[in-house]
């Protein structure tokens, strides 16, 4: 699904969290939203999945227009900067929820619910984790947990807030690989918030570089690092 | 001599054995006079004559009817207040809107104001002088000096138990789960009843457990609008104070036994709940 963003705006109250920004986003692409904390990055990607409603301007899904669309309609799969994963809930019926929570006519059967998760774990390579509650998983794999959740509800994109924020280096790197298959197996659009400039680089197609509500610059990785287009790009890329 | 006998045993927060002991010793003491011995002295004073003679004044119609009409005011008071207490909590955690301090502030009112005045201002607002109270009685509808006006007050004095044992809780859980729940497809009503409520179940059983207590022990408000009527309006503290003052010292001492006991069957219920799930308590309460 392509997505196309014409003169978003969002304000808190007397506060501008995003200027009217516009981008357009391929089909099928992996994209970094790159910036500082304050820079408008994480509420552009809950505008995107219906956590929030802009103050102006207009969102399109494959030139439909989604501006109105509720949370639920637009079956944005989200990974939350800490997971959220249920903590009362197995793994197994966290994974669950999104197809349980389908309307009774669009709801598999449980066999049919079962083979998913058990098929969704196999993507996530944790295929015996089902059973365990999420306090019984390391940070690495509660991260790819929330994953597979977002998965399970056949998503039109996959939209993740800073989703190695809470990793140590090591894992980060193991799990860059891990998304970056993720996304190649499913061909979904995928987006992303960092603040991490070598994970947006690495990771992304393209990389969107914001600061203060604002997008500075959008590009290749290559494409950023060789013609910052002014001083606050190349600053920040450069660390 | 070895260097062992010279290593300290205590941990470093842990006192020298004089303050230790007079700081235990103190606080046993204080809960011997202060709440067991007069939870004895009522036991021991609704015996006095026996058995036969306590379980006679209990079974007087005024009695059983006092008791009875407590059960029901609780019955009815706590359900509705575990019920606003939620959405109370939820309105003030989930949501950013104006006058939202104001509100956390009047929650606690029923705290600070004296029972006795929450039941005169019910009085006022719904008793025969007021428009409304003229309104309600020319509809025969009663209020005050009647049941309802009972159960108004009951849930007044009540209100901020359940609230209040949310909010915190809910504050630290934020709103993830839920804004998850709902990218996943689930409707408002399925995200409370899968994610919020099992979320917060422990807090809201205590809070209903604190407000049922204080429901069924409630005097001052319910004192000052039931209008006292014996076997109609006399709930189980107004019917001991009355007893009392009648020198009928065993019914009173009866019912009061009673009204003691029901406390500690919440106490107990309380404590077996915290008993047979500290595994899952101590995972997610963290206060």
């Amino acid at each position: 699904m392509h997505i196309e963003i014409e003169e978003l705006a969002k304000e808190f109250g007397t506060e501008r969290a995003l200027h009217p920004v516009s981008l357009a986003i391929p089909s099928g692409a992996l994209i970094a939203l790159l910036g500082p904390s304050g820079s408008g990055k994480t509420t552009l990607l809950r505008i995107l999945g219906g956590l929030e409603f802009p103050t102006s301007g207009r969102v399109l899904f494959d030139g439909s227009d989604a501006t109105g669309l509720t949370v639920q309609e637009r079956r944005a799969g989200f990974v939350f900067q800490h997971y959220a994963l249920f903590k009362h809930m197995t793994v197994f019926e966290n994974i669950a929820y999104g197809l349980r929570a389908r309307k009774r006519r669009e709801r598999p059967t449980e066999a049919e619910i079962g083979r998913r998760v058990n098929r969704l774990l196999d993507l996530i390579q944790l295929p015996d984790i089902g059973a365990r509650y999420p306090s019984q998983l390391s940070g690495g794999q509660r991260q790819r947990v929330a994953l597979a959740r977002a998965l399970a509800i056949e998503p039109r994109m996959l939209l993740l807030d800073e989703p190695f924020g809470a990793l140590d280096a090591k894992v980060r790197k193991e799990l860059r690989q891990g998304l970056r298959d993720i996304h190649d197996t499913t061909g979904l659009t995928t987006i992303f918030v960092t603040h991490d400039q070598e994970e947006a680089m690495e990771l992304a197609d393209l990389v969107v570089v914001m600061s203060m509500g604002r997008i500075e610059q959008v590009g290749k990785p290559a494409e950023i690092r060789a013609r910052p287009a002014n001083d606050f790009v190349r600053s920040f890329t450069a660390a | 001599m070895s260097d062992i006998t010279f290593i300290r045993a205590e941990s470093v927060t842990t006192e020298p054995r004089l303050a230790r002991g007079l700081l235990i010793g103190g606080t046993m003491a204080l809960i011997a006079v202060l709440l067991f011995a007069p939870l004895i002295a009522v036991f021991a004073e609704a015996l006095r004559q026996g058995w036969a003679a306590s379980l006679d004044a209990l079974a007087s119609p005024d009695a059983r009817s006092a008791i009875r009409l407590t059960l029901i005011v609780a019955a009815i008071a706590v359900p509705l207040n575990a019920v606003f207490g939620i959405a109370a909590a939820w309105a003030i955690t989930k949501f950013d809107f104006r006058g939202k301090a104001f509100l956390i502030t009047l929650i606690d009112l029923p705290f600070s104001v004296s029972p006795v005045v929450a039941g005169l201002a019910l009085v006022l607002l719904f008793g025969a002088h007021s428009t409304m109270g003229a309104w309600l009685i020319a509809n025969d509808l009663k209020i005050v000096f009647a049941f309802p006006g009972i159960v108004l007050a009951t849930m007044f004095v009540t209100f901020p138990f359940v609230a209040r044992e949310l909010i915190p809780v809910m504050i630290e859980q934020g709103r993830a789960e839920e804004e998850v729940a709902l990218t996943l497809g689930a409707s408002g009503w399925r995200v409370f009843f899968t994610v919020t409520l099992p979320n917060i179940r422990w807090a809201l059983l205590y809070g209903v457990l604190l407000c049922n207590a204080r429901a069924m022990g409630e005097f001052g408000a319910v004192a000052v609008i039931s209008g006292k009527i014996r076997g109609e309006t006399t709930t189980m503290p107004i019917m001991i104070e009355m007893l009392y003052n009648e020198y009928l010292s065993v019914a009173a001492f009866s019912l009061a036994a009673v009204l003691a006991l029901l406390a500690l069957v919440t106490l107990t219920l309380k404590s077996l709940l915290e008993w047979r799930h500290a595994d899952v308590l101590a995972a997610t309460r963290r206060h």
